[in-house]
């Protein structure tokens, strides 16, 4: 089995759907011959030429308003917003156009697409090249949101978000796009969306993130080991649809529940999580649900790893959670 | 349905008119204009500058290309994390911010530094902003090359593209609803003609008179994107007939010229005759910024061409001509300013490598909320017990 990188996996899954059906189109700033910012779609113009790689102006909500026409045509378009960041002038075409066609045409209509972007901090880039605006989008019905955290998942997850009947906002962890290496099989495969995937199997407390937050949490897990407690660790990778069976079979078994993200914390996704799990688990609990997230601020810039939620802060909220 | 009623009456013909597209017509319409030629020799008629303001500027772009050289040299070397310079581009930089007035307001997009230090931002504070030190005026919060200098009514870079415009327009607006005598300059690359912002800055300024300069640096690439993929226009300054304002197209490597043309648009924006849309036509000779390789999409025989129009060698040229410069002056002139980068750098370098950590909270509101009051403890506590709270996993990317 090849070793890849998340972009390695993302690149692979889009060759893959571009192979198999001539109506995925790739659209975007930069992703043609240049092959994105980030290579992600290195080599798909070269092979698949430039009316299926398309370089556009730049307007993300021309790419987003040329999506949806494409969608309603009967193609298969994957967009590339080159950061989340710059998703903005293309939020009233999502959140209004997008995730409300099908619904305001009584389902005569629909436009699904993959809406892919790199998000998140750690990468020296800033408030305008780190944020995570993915409870924005989670706010919004219709639309699926799906973060993988490693290569294997990115490149199942992407495969499937481009197979479903529904709009998908993929956000890819730009902070571990190289960093994150692993297994993936060759030619095609599925990870469903709406599952979650328990990657350390414990019984104190239930750990919850997504994307690169995921790796933080793996490394405080470990040292919290180390230290004599047991955690079981969840990787959501889809939170839209959410697998909210294993978080409360998780939670309802351990008593205990920490969520990590890197977005800010005031209606963060971390706060949809802790309400389902107290209207669900209230009676299983030994502890109030915690979290550990990015801040109230803007991303700054030179304190980005002071702002991130790093192994030490997590560490910190297991032994709090587990001696409450 | 009867068709033709939603989309109009029917019209049996169409007769052919002016209006119609002809190639090459708004190169026409849309002269370049130049005052100084590659040899250096210019028409007397054209020249608004005294020598003794020409040299000034040249100065100014002698220090920007030294910067951005420099800098780049220490992004390479992993000091700063980022840098995006304005290589051959430092005659529509400093040209147009010098034909302001010290009143007007400047609305820069992230190549324009080298207005930011002429309107007087001390170069070390410039230099901590690229290292985001303890001495950094916008206190780590930003990327390198997103300054700000209020000094200077040189307003805050946004990465995302061409939200400037729009706000130039709108302070403008501010300053015409107060009487007062301000006129908007704002700049942006030829690929922020393609963002909405574009459109509503550049047709509210028309539509209400707004004074305010629009200036497109078209140094012909958008990160890949070649001009003809960003813009089918034959040219930028055309797109001004469409909002109803006056569009000018001048060479950016040419001090001169645009010097000339900012000051004749800034005159007809103060005299209440409105906007212009100033196209300076330049070239984008290194990468879109340290993070772009441009060997991947550009080939490199391209560039050759533009080299040989510097707007640096062609003042120096002009500047010698006239006696206003010599070889030994011009060489005392670049040892001094690669003296004051090598004090600057010293200077940023005795600031401490962070802000401290309360910056993070300040600032967001005026006080504090509660959240961050909490949250400013919560971190303080963590990096007490564990610094690594505060340290990048070594899986990193
Ligand atoms: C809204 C938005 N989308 C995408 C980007 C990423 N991006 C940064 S610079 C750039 C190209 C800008 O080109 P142009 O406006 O021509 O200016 P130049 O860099 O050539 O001076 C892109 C696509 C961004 N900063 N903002």
């Amino acid at each position: 089995m090849p070793t890849m990188n998340i972009i390695q996996a993302v690149n692979d899954a889009l060759r893959i759907e571009m192979r198999k059906d001539p109506d995925v189109v790739v659209l975007g700033e930069d992703v043609g011959k240049f092959g994105g910012v980030f290579r992600a779609t290195q080599g798909l113009y070269d092979e698949f030429g430039a009316d299926r790689v398309i370089d556009t102006p730049l307007a993300e909500g021309g790419i987003i308003g040329t999506a949806v026409g494409m969608a309603l045509y009967g193609l298969k378009p994957v967009p590339e917003i080159q950061f989340a960041d710059f998703i903005f002038p293309a939020f009233d075409q999502i959140v209004n156009e997008v995730a409300k066609y099908r619904y305001r045409s009584g389902g005569q209509y629909a436009c699904p697409m993959v809406i892919r972007t790199p998000y998140g901090g750690g990468i020296k880039g800033g408030h305008y090249h780190s944020q995570s605006p993915e409870a924005m989008f989670i706010h919004t019905a219709g639309l699926k949101v799906v973060v993988p955290s490693n290569p294997y998942d990115a490149k199942g997850l992407l495969i499937s978000a481009i197979r479903d009947p529904d709009p998908v906002l993929f956000f890819e962890p730009k902070r571990v796009y190289r960093a994150a290496k692993g297994d993936v099989p060759e030619g095609e495969y599925a990870e469903p969306l709406g599952k979650a995937k328990i990657t350390r199997p414990g019984n104190q407390v239930t750990v919850m993130a997504w994307g690169s937050m995921w790796h933080e949490v793996d490394q405080a897990a470990r040292e919290a080991a180390a230290e004599g407690y047991d955690c079981e660790v969840i990787d959501l990778r889809s939170l839209q649809p959410l697998d909210l069976e294993t978080i409360v079979a998780s939670v309802s078994k351990t008593g205990r529940a920490i969520v990590v993200h890197e977005a800010p914390r005031t209606c963060g996704f971390g706060a949809e999580i802790a309400a389902l799990i107290q209207e669900r688990c209230f009676l299983h609990l030994e502890a109030p649900v915690a979290r550990v997230t990015g801040f109230d601020t803007p991303f700054p810039y030179t304190l980005e790893n002071e702002y991130l939620p790093r192994a030490p802060r997590i560490l910190k909220a297991i032994r709090e959670v587990v001696a409450y | 349905m009867r068709r033709e009623h939603v989309v109009g009456p029917p019209t049996r013909h169409h007769p052919r008119e002016a209006r119609d597209y002809e190639p090459g017509r708004f190169l026409k319409e849309f002269p370049l204009h130049t005052v100084i030629r590659e040899d250096g020799t210019a028409d007397p008629d054209e020249v608004v500058l005294p020598d003794a303001e020409a040299l000034r500027l040249y100065r100014w772009m002698v220090l920007n290309r030294a910067l951005d050289e420099r800098m780049i040299t220490l992004q390479r070397q992993g000091r700063i994390g980022f840098y995006i310079g304005s290589i051959g581009e430092e005659a529509t930089v400093l040209g147009t911010a010098a034909a302001m007035d010290e009143r007007d307001w400047i609305y820069p997009c992230y190549r324009e530094h080298g207005a930011a230090l002429l309107r007087g931002m001390p170069l070390v504070t410039f230099v901590c902003d690229l290292f985001g030190n303890g001495g950094d005026a916008m206190k780590g919060r930003q990327m390198p090359c997103h300054e700000a200098w209020r000094p200077g009514r040189f307003t805050s870079i946004s990465s995302p593209i061409a939200t400037q415009v729009s706000q130039a327009m709108g302070g403008a607006w501010a300053a015409k609803l107060k009487g007062e005598e301000m006129v908007a300059i704002t700049y942006f690359g030829e690929g922020a003609t393609s963002a909405h912002d574009f459109h509503t800055g550049l047709n509210f300024a028309a539509v209400r008179k707004i004074p305010v300069v629009f200036v497109c640096r078209n140094n012909g690439w958008a990160i890949s994107v070649p001009r003809e993929r960003q813009t089918a226009s034959e040219t930028i300054a055309q797109k001004a007939i469409a909002y109803g304002m006056r569009g000018e197209r001048v060479d950016g490597n040419d001090l001169l010229a645009v010097y000339a043309a900012t000051r004749r648009a800034r005159a007809r924006a103060a005299a209440g005759e409105g906007p212009t849309l100033l196209e300076c036509v330049t070239y984008r000779i290194e990468g879109h910024s340290t993070s772009d390789d441009p060997r991947a999409y550009r080939p490199a025989e391209l560039v050759e061409p533009w080299k040989r129009k510097d707007p640096i060698l062609r003042m120096r040229r002009y500047l010698s001509k006239r006696g206003a410069l010599d070889e030994a002056q011009d060489a005392a002139l670049r040892d001094e300013v690669r003296e004051q980068i090598q004090q600057a750098l010293k200077e940023a370098e005795a600031f401490p490598a962070k802000p401290p950590i309360e910056t993070l909270f300040a600032d967001v509101y005026e006080e504090p909320l509660w959240q961050q009051r909490e949250q400013l403890a919560e971190i303080e506590a963590a990096v007490a017990a564990d610094p690594r709270a505060a340290n990048p996993r070594h899986s990193d990317a």
